[in-house]
């Protein structure tokens, strides 16, 4: 399946409905946000952690400043964003690469500012501003283990 | 006893020698600020290679203009941590063999724990204990300080920092760089009422912080009526109104963290603690609630070594020293 979309009431929701996608991810998957300031993407980041086994205590926050947050779990997810960066400088290939390319679960915020450095498979996550907490979830998935992901999440029951 | 701090967690390579934990001979800082600002802000791995070309003629600046050498001091500190791994292993490195080679103690020091040290520093140092915000815009962190070797984290930010807020609703709001300063300046002409903007609480964890929302809320209201950002008065009643709702999360929870632990002090510090808004909202909670409220000099709030060297001297007092195969963390 290529494409499918979730209408989420909260961030709850959205959580729940990340920490479900989550549970389904196996190394080297990555996770491209995409989506305006303030339209859940760390939330949704904060439920992959949660479907993969991070700890509840650990805090998954906004890693803006520090462009990348490592958290240990299931499997290690690093959580990259990309928000400051209109260019991505040189100097971060070698990290970006070993992150999008590697064993571990990448979740990228601002995902489009990837430009060419895109894997040949991956989950674009798009979120959409409906209401004050309503959003709409849009899953793209890219290459086979892109549409694997977004067939077994539209397939896994609510809740 | 002289004590060298080295500081390398950030983009700012730092070398000081402080006698005691208290008199500063010498305090280096050389900052990156121009090699990150094209990027918007710091470049993890541009830092850390900038720090290696820096540190060691940071660390004989400092020496010099203290006028000792290597054999005059009596331990070394440095920063373990949090801030950028590349970062804070340069200046690991560097603390670990000089240690090593001159047979000293070494101390590794938290780096927000040595912001609240920096109050070491000044004329006006407080009685322990005490309860200190750290609110910058990398971090946003409640502290319980029993004394210098005895902090307690009891709360954070679960999503934004403070200062990151801040620069966030600087964007959305069309506002320059840096935006914390150019909102501030902007909420001055504004009406803080004149928006309802939310305050996030979290009810089970009352010294918790939370922003994003608030960002949201931000962003919701200018999809709604574009029009705020056309009328100068709209726009500075919009930047009044943000600010306002963040001063309010971040003076209850240390009026909170007061109640909870008793204290009757507060010390505030980080680069937000310069906001003009937020040191007056402090200054007329503590004639209301009857507690004393320390504000560092704003230069002692910017990164530095002097801190690292005044806390790391606590720490070998204390006999608190770091082994040579300790690591450097991130997050804490």
């Amino acid at each position: 399946m290529k494409e499918h979309t979730w209408h989420s009431a909260s961030p709850e929701a959205t959580r729940h409905l990340a920490a479900r996608l989550g549970r389904l991810l196996k190394p080297g998957d990555v996770v491209a946000l995409m989506g305006e300031l303030g339209a859940g993407k760390t939330e949704f980041v904060r439920g992959l952690a949660a479907g993969l086994d991070v700890a509840p205590d650990t805090p998954v926050s906004s890693p803006s400043f520090v462009l990348a947050h490592e958290y240990p779990g299931r499997l290690p997810l690093v959580h990259l964003d990309l928000y400051r960066l209109d260019v991505i400088p040189p100097e971060l290939l070698p990290d970006l690469e070993d992150y999008l390319f590697g064993e571990r679960v990448a979740a990228v915020e601002w995902a489009e500012r990837l430009g060419g450095l895109v894997p040949e498979h991956y989950l674009e996550v798009r979120l959409t501003v409906t209401g004050e907490t309503t959003r709409e979830i849009t899953l793209v998935g890219h290459g086979r283990r892109g549409e694997e992901l977004v067939a077994a999440l539209a397939a896994t029951p609510e809740g | 006893m002289l004590v060298l701090g080295v500081e390398t967690s950030c983009d700012e390579t730092a070398a000081a020698v402080v006698a005691d934990g208290r008199r500063v001979l010498a305090s280096v800082v050389a900052t990156q600020f121009e090699l990150h600002a094209r990027y918007g802000g710091v470049v993890p791995e541009l830092a850390a290679r900038r720090h290696l070309e820096n540190l060691l003629p940071v660390i004989q600046g400092a020496l010099d203009q203290a006028g000792v050498t290597l054999r005059d001091l009596g331990g070394v500190a440095v920063t373990q941590g949090p801030g950028l791994i590349g970062a804070l292993v340069i200046g690991m490195a560097a603390a670990k063999s000089l240690a090593w080679a001159l047979k000293l103690p070494l101390a590794g020091v938290h780096h927000l724990e040595a912001h609240i040290a920096a109050i070491l520093l000044t004329e006006e140092v407080p009685e322990f204990p005490l309860v200190a915000l750290v609110v910058s815009g990398g971090h946003t962190n409640l502290y319980q300080v029993r004394n210098l070797t005895e902090m307690t984290l009891l709360g954070r930010t679960r999503d934004d920092a403070a200062g990151e807020a801040f620069d966030k609703v600087a964007k959305l709001m069309g506002l320059g760089y840096p935006g914390g300063v150019v909102l501030e300046g902007l909420a001055r002409a504004g009406d803080p009422t004149a928006f309802p903007l939310p305050r996030p609480r979290i009810p089970e964890e009352p010294l918790t912080f939370s922003f994003s929302g608030l960002k949201t809320a931000v962003a919701t209201l200018l999809k709604k009526d574009p029009a705020i950002l056309r009328e100068t008065h709209s726009r500075a009643d919009l930047a009044a109104s943000f600010q306002e709702a963040v001063v309010e999360c971040l003076t209850s929870r240390c009026g909170e963290a007061l109640r909870q632990t008793g204290c009757r002090r507060l010390l505030v510090c980080g680069g937000v603690a310069a906001n003009g808004r937020l040191r007056q909202a402090l200054a007329e909670l503590s004639q209301t609630e009857g507690f004393q409220l320390f504000l560092p000099p704003l230069a002692l709030c910017t990164d530095n070594a002097a801190m690292v060297a005044a806390l790391g001297w606590h720490h070998l007092k204390a006999g608190r020293t770091l082994s040579l195969d300790a690591d450097v963390f991130a997050r804490g």
